[in-house]
């Protein structure tokens, strides 16, 4: 009897301990549900040593809440934080920058760290929903390992808002087993041939910035007009393509994978992703131009557990757990630290680093189009055509 | 407390959208007059929605009826239980269930193995039907089971003593009893499809295109607040006039009996 307990308890703890390790048990209720809590309480008050570690563990608090992109961290790394820090990360996933910046501004969102990308920077500045951040608590930043153009939309007026993670382009990826024709190099081919040789195959993203910017492309007008003739020509290639488009999706990796889907706009990671699955996948950036970004570290004026969201940002650009992150998701993070510690196929993949010729054709998204209502009109008469 | 948010709507569909976005004081009727850029999403839910609570309508019955009325009583909670446990899970995990079954390699694929080509089922109108119909499908059969489970037997048996063939007893006896359930029914399938987006979202790629998706655009992309609110406030009356409308239609139908449209 007194046996079959004792195992019953066991088992119970180590399916507690799994949930907790899984994230689906906080620290607190782990500590409660196990009893170690109590344990521990016990201990540390019998042991001066460790009580003094167990203040310094909840100096940060025991929780820190992070708004960001999917498969944009690796799960061991936020472990890795847990850890050192004691503090448990919550990750808040969003498809748009939009969609962050409606969430923000209706208030409530008890966010501590914000992943947002440069053209909503100087809006989040204006309408006061981030801070300027103090330098000297994030020592693992260091300005001058990144490439002035990636690093300085976090920068206004001399105050630095937002510290850059990482840099990525917005091509597109098809598979080439179903092209009859060679891999086509540009944003034309790209519309033709979902109207034609790839109609009813192809995904452009439910993302106003990419969708009409890489329409204009087609045009060859810049990928951030907002002049409403050359939005106009867009509307209309975007409403003409339409009935051919498999599916208006930024979530396109299950599509491309199970065959349903042959092309689709696509991020920097996601087509290193799939290429790594599925070699046949190939990456494109129009040589018209297209979007270059970079996504920044942000820490929002409402964040409730500001001490927590320093020691997070830290935590992750420290160079090895920056280059350990950059293998997850497989985006270049624009640190020279981060790259020297990367793999050779990285570092040699034109995926990750395009050619200078290709890259300087393209354009960071401008925070114009963020609050344009012409955009979102189009977007709407687009998804709804 | 009901009322409340609902007036917050009403306020802000007079309003203007800020420059970042989001709502600014102000008393304008540009959001209504500008409603006509929604047209489509109104249309296809206007068009979407009574024909997908027919479709259910028209799975349901007969699933009720067998369960009430012809379903061995031992194995009738065992069936019950299998209708109610999809709503176990969220309608989010079932719908990706039936990207994998619509998709490219599920049916269609099993279709090309008997020679009928390969037909393109996920992301089309045709796909979001099928999940609206599953979706919904438990709203509808409770409501009329319970109205077809209350019937007195005992009339059914009258019915066919006195010489009617089963057909008239349906018709003469069970329908109009079960009508009460019958209204239930469609009218709670009916004002949440009006609201509904996760489905074509997710089963129809983003391209089939409803009144709530326009709204989850207008508040969470575009956040043009004021006219999400006068899309809204407008959802609400066209739903009120049309429930009026079929309350008075059930009322008129069932000679003027009030429980059957107010139960």
């Amino acid at each position: 009897m007194t046996d079959r307990r004792a195992t019953a308890t066991e088992k119970h703890f180590l399916q507690k301990l799994e949930s907790y390790r899984k994230g689906s048990l906080s620290r607190r209720d782990f500590l409660a549900q196990t009893g170690l809590g109590l344990a521990t309480a016990v201990m540390a008050g019998t042991m001066p040593g460790l009580a003094r570690r167990a203040w310094a563990q909840g100096s940060i608090g025991d929780r820190v809440v992070i708004a960001t992109w999917p498969n944009y961290h690796a799960p061991e790394s936020l472990e890795a934080f847990r850890a050192a820090t004691g503090a448990t990360v919550d990750v808040n996933v969003f498809g748009s920058n939009e969609e962050m910046l409606a969430k923000l501004q209706a208030g409530g969102a008890s966010w501590d760290v914000v992943v947002a990308t440069n053209y909503t920077i100087s809006t989040y500045v204006d309408q006061a929903i981030i801070e300027e951040l103090d330098l000297s608590r994030i020592p693992n930043f260091d300005p001058s390992a990144f490439e002035a153009r990636f690093a300085d939309p976090g920068v206004i007026n001399g105050k630095t808002y937002a510290i850059p993670r990482n840099i990525g382009t917005t091509g597109y990826c098809v598979n080439t087993s179903e092209l009859d024709s060679a891999t086509p190099t540009t944003w034309k081919e790209f519309w033709d041939l979902s109207r034609d040789q790839l109609s009813g195959r192809t995904m452009v993203h439910d993302y106003q910035l990419t969708a009409i910017g890489n329409a204009l492309k087609y045009y060859g007008y810049s990928f951030n007009s907002v002049d409403p003739k050359e939005l106009a020509d867009a509307e209309r290639l975007l409403i003409e393509t339409k009935p051919h488009l498999f599916a208006i999706n930024s979530d396109y990796q299950p599509s491309m994978r199970s065959g349903d889907a042959a092309m689709s706009m696509c991020w920097t990671g996601d087509a290193v992703q799939l290429q790594r699955d599925i070699p046949e996948i190939a990456y494109v950036l129009g040589k018209e131009g297209g979007e270059l970004w970079s996504d920044f570290f942000t820490i929002p004026a409402s964040a409730p557990h500001r001490d927590a969201a320093y020691a997070l940002i830290n935590f992750l650009l420290a160079p090895e757990m920056a280059a350990q992150e950059a293998r997850f998701h497989g985006y270049p993070t624009g640190d020279s630290r981060v790259d020297a510690l990367l793999p050779d196929e990285m570092r040699s993949s034109p995926i990750l680093y395009p050619a200078a010729d290709i890259l300087n054709a393209l354009e960071f998204g401008a925070a114009i189009t963020l609050t344009n209502p012409v955009r979102a009109e189009i977007m709407a008469r687009f998804k709804s055509a | 407390m009901l009322v409340l948010p609902l007036l917050v709507v009403v306020l802000f569909s007079f309003g203007e959208r800020g420059a970042a976005g989001g709502y600014v004081p102000a008393f304008t009727l540009d959001n209504y007059a500008n409603l006509a850029a929604r047209w489509t999403a109104f249309q296809n839910t206007i068009l979407l929605a009574p024909l997908g609570t027919v479709l259910c309508l028209l799975i349901a019955y007969p699933l009720a009826y067998y369960l009430a009325i012809k379903a061995d009583p031992r194995w009738r909670t065992i069936l019950l239980i299998l209708v109610i446990v999809p709503f176990w899970t969220s309608i989010l995990i079932r719908s990706y269930a039936w990207i994998q079954i619509l998709g490219g390699n599920g049916l269609p694929r099993l279709i090309a193995e008997f020679g009928f080509g390969r037909p393109r089922l996920i992301n089309t109108p045709f796909a979001v039907m099928v999940g609206i119909v599953y979706g919904y499908l438990p709203l509808m059969v409770f409501p009329i089971y319970v109205a077809l489970e209350k019937i007195d037997r005992r009339l059914l048996e009258a019915s066919a003593d006195l010489g009617s063939p089963p057909w008239r007893t349906f018709v003469q006896i069970t329908l109009p009893l079960s009508l009460a359930g019958v209204a239930t029914g469609s009218m709670l399938v009916f004002i949440l499809l009006m609201g509904e987006f996760l489905i074509p979202q997710i089963l129809g790629g983003g391209k089939v295109f409803f009144v709530g998706n326009a709204l989850v655009d207008l508040f969470l992309q575009s956040r043009n607040w004021p006219f999400g609110a006068a899309v809204a406030a407008t959802l609400v009356m066209v739903m009120l006039v049309i429930v009026t409308l079929y309350l008075r239609a059930m009322k008129r139908l069932s000679g003027g009996r009030d429980d059957v449209a107010m139960m």
